[in-house]
């Protein structure tokens, strides 16, 4: 287990320099002048011009720059955006309200999911096992693009039961409905997992063992078929927190939430290299350690998994 | 030991004097959407207290189904009880709203099945699985549970139970995860214990260890046994009596001892020609032609017929066969169980 934790710790690594590596140079290869970007349509005075081309020592090779700014990360310093703003002071602000948003999103997500789940397993072919289906189908079939823009008309300017965009320091209940729109992304997959999964728990021997118990359905179901039934569903829902931080680009830009995909699509917009991939590389160890937190439960999960 | 819930279990009309378990004309089919599946068309078994009945037929005969509907477990849908009464100590156990048919499930009717590595469940610790049986259906503590748990893996000769307690199913060898599954069937002291095939999944000298522990089980607490197999090799040692099962029913029931001697029905006694023996060595097995009967088209008459050396004409035509009384305590569904009774048994 040990053994296990460290190597993937390692790769981890491994996988950390190589993701920021590939962003940093993506963000290079696309500028062609940050600096004209920040300015605008103005002009930009040279003496300035030429301040801020060695303060990001644009004038530098790119392997040069990269090393650099690893020098920075890793000693902690995300270093300034384009805008002169101090990147931490940005992620500060930024990580809080976007965990929150993803956090409500995945119980939502979770919830319904495997809530429907069981019951349309339960219910193979009846009315709300087929109603699930479409509805899931019309889930997987719309784009957030279109899903968040829609859902903000509906609920937050017709009906008016939600507030329609969620500044900064904004309270939960103002991110209930992106949230929601959110977790459109994974709840389909979600459902259709803990459907299948459960169908299939439902048929295996061990159910009848448990009936044979003389154990209520009641427990039979929520006990022995819902922890075998679980397993995939926790893996999927470790995968589902890049589809989260995807989308959260677009619902953070639609409801005004200033958050990372908000800040990520400010700083691509504007060619700003350090604050995209200072955003990036906390969005890849997020998401690593997520993995591996999730792998680990895995085998907590199913004692038939032993990692060596 | 506060057995607080013990006495709320009790079942209302249980009647000490009536036969532990009498199954009476079950009819039990399938729907499925090839069409229904006639898979038991009257079985009538019935089992007292300390005696062993063996159910042995082929796959597909029934033998499982029987078991299942005893248990009230069957798949439903697509099974369907659809005729018959199972009564329990004169209770009719078809006619109890589930909530009491459930608590005859392990507190008086237990059943163990055939592979242990599947029926258990494979993510909770032999410790939890057993005493879960205690905690819901005696509302003991977990460690109640627990001591208990651990008694009954000595039951079984479970070494070191102590320590294996926390153990997962995965982590038993084949021979040492039956005997759980037996731990789990006897848990709350069952007057009834139905094996479904125990010894299959399992090598020849582990299948001893098993069948002499339910015996010598059976004989301590005096249990009705019915042993489900479709190995006559297993039965003539234990059964005190055996029920064979062709395409949903009992064709012949009778003493093991008898049986062996001379079977009255053509099936049985082609299934005994069909066991390989020391003093045959050499010659051609027998074997039964052709396969056991569509369930969705079970032929017409004796269901046995086209495979049956004895089949004449009235065989072919409906109504199939009674069940003939062939000696006390003996009958058979076979028009002809003279001729098949007074036969000599071939090889001799």
């Amino acid at each position: 287990m040990f053994r296990y934790f460290v190597r993937r710790l390692l790769q981890g690594v491994l996988t950390f320099f190589g993701a920021t590596f590939i962003v940093y140079a993506l963000m290079f290869a696309n500028q062609s002048d940050p600096l004209q970007a920040l300015a605008g349509e103005r002009p930009l005075p040279e003496n300035v011009r030429q301040a801020l081309t060695e303060r990001y020592h644009l004038d530098d090779p790119f392997i040069l720059q990269y090393g650099y700014y690893m020098k920075g990360l890793l000693t902690g310093d995300f270093g300034t955006s384009l805008t002169n703003r101090p990147i931490l002071e940005m992620m500060e602000q930024a990580w809080p309200t976007t965990i929150r948003l993803s956090f409500i999103a995945i119980i939502i997500a979770v919830l319904i999911a495997v809530t429907a789940g069981i019951v349309s397993a339960i219910r193979r072919g009846g009315v709300f096992d087929n109603t699930t289906l479409v509805i899931t189908l019309l889930l997987l079939s719309m784009p957030i693009v279109v899903l968040a823009p829609l859902a903000q008309l509906i609920f937050g300017m017709r009906l008016q039961w939600v507030p329609a965009t969620a500044g900064a320091d904004s309270g939960l209940f103002a991110l209930v409905l992106p949230a929601f729109v959110l977790s459109s992304l994974v709840i389909a997959t979600q459902l259709r997992v803990t459907r299948a999964s459960v169908a299939e728990n439902l048929r295996s021997d061990y159910v009848r063992t448990a009936r044979a118990k003389g154990l209520a359905d009641r427990r039979v179901i929520g006990v022995h078929v819902l922890r075998n039934s679980l397993i995939p569903v926790v893996t999927l829902i470790g995968t589902d927190l890049g589809n989260l931080m995807a989308g959260a680009i677009v619902t953070e830009g639609v409801f005004n939430i200033p958050g990372v995909g908000f800040m990520l699509v400010r700083g691509i917009r504007t060619e700003d290299g350090p604050l995209v991939v200072g955003f990036v590389s906390i969005l890849v160890i997020v998401f690593l350690v997520v993995n591996l937190v999730v792998d680990l439960l895995y085998a907590v999960l199913d004692p038939r998994i032993r990692y060596e | 030991m506060t057995d607080i819930k013990a006495e709320i279990d009790v079942l209302p009309g249980l009647d000490s004097s009536a036969r532990l378990l009498d199954v009476e004309n079950l009819h039990v089919e399938f729907r499925t959407q090839a069409g229904v599946a006639r898979a038991i068309n009257g079985v009538d078994i019935h089992l007292d207290p300390g005696e062993t009945l063996a159910i042995l037929g082929e796959s597909g005969c029934g033998k499982s189904v029987t078991a299942q509907a005893i248990m009230g477990i069957l798949d439903s849908p697509p099974g369907f009880v659809t005729k018959g009464a199972i009564r329990y100590r004169g209770v009719d156990l078809l006619k109890l709203p589930e909530e009491q048919r459930r608590k005859v499930r392990a507190n008086h009717i237990a059943m163990i099945f055939q592979d242990a590595l599947s029926a258990l469940n494979p993510v909770f610790s032999i410790g939890f699985q057993l005493g879960e049986l205690f905690r819901v259906h005696r509302g003991t503590s977990r460690q109640d549970a627990r001591r208990r748990s651990i008694e009954l893996l000595d039951l079984v000769k479970i070494p070191a139970a102590r320590q294996r307690i926390n153990d997962y199913p995965h982590q038993f060898s084949g021979g040492m995860r039956q005997r759980v599954m037996i731990a789990m069937a006897l848990a709350l002291d069952p007057k009834v214990l139905i094996a479904d095939e125990p010894t299959t999944a399992l090598d020849v000298t582990v299948q001893a260890q098993i069948m002499n522990l339910l015996a010598e089980l059976r004989r301590e607490r005096n249990m009705g046994l019915i042993l489900i197999t479709h190995d006559m090799g297993v039965v003539a040692d234990v059964a005190d009596r055996i029920s064979v099962m062709y395409a949903g029913k009992v064709v012949e029931e009778a003493p093991v001892l008898d049986i062996y001697a001379r079977p009255a029905h053509p099936y049985t006694k082609a299934l005994l020609e069909s066991i390989p023996r020391l003093d045959m060595k050499g010659q051609q097995l027998n074997v039964i032609k052709g396969l056991p009967p569509n369930l969705l088209r079970i032929p017409a008459g004796c269901p046995f017929h086209p495979r049956c050396a004895y089949a004449r004409d009235v065989c072919r035509a409906d109504p199939p066969p009674q069940q003939y009384d062939v000696a006390p305590a003996r009958t058979a569904r076979c028009h002809f169980w003279t001729e098949v009774v007074g036969d000599e048994p071939a090889g001799s």
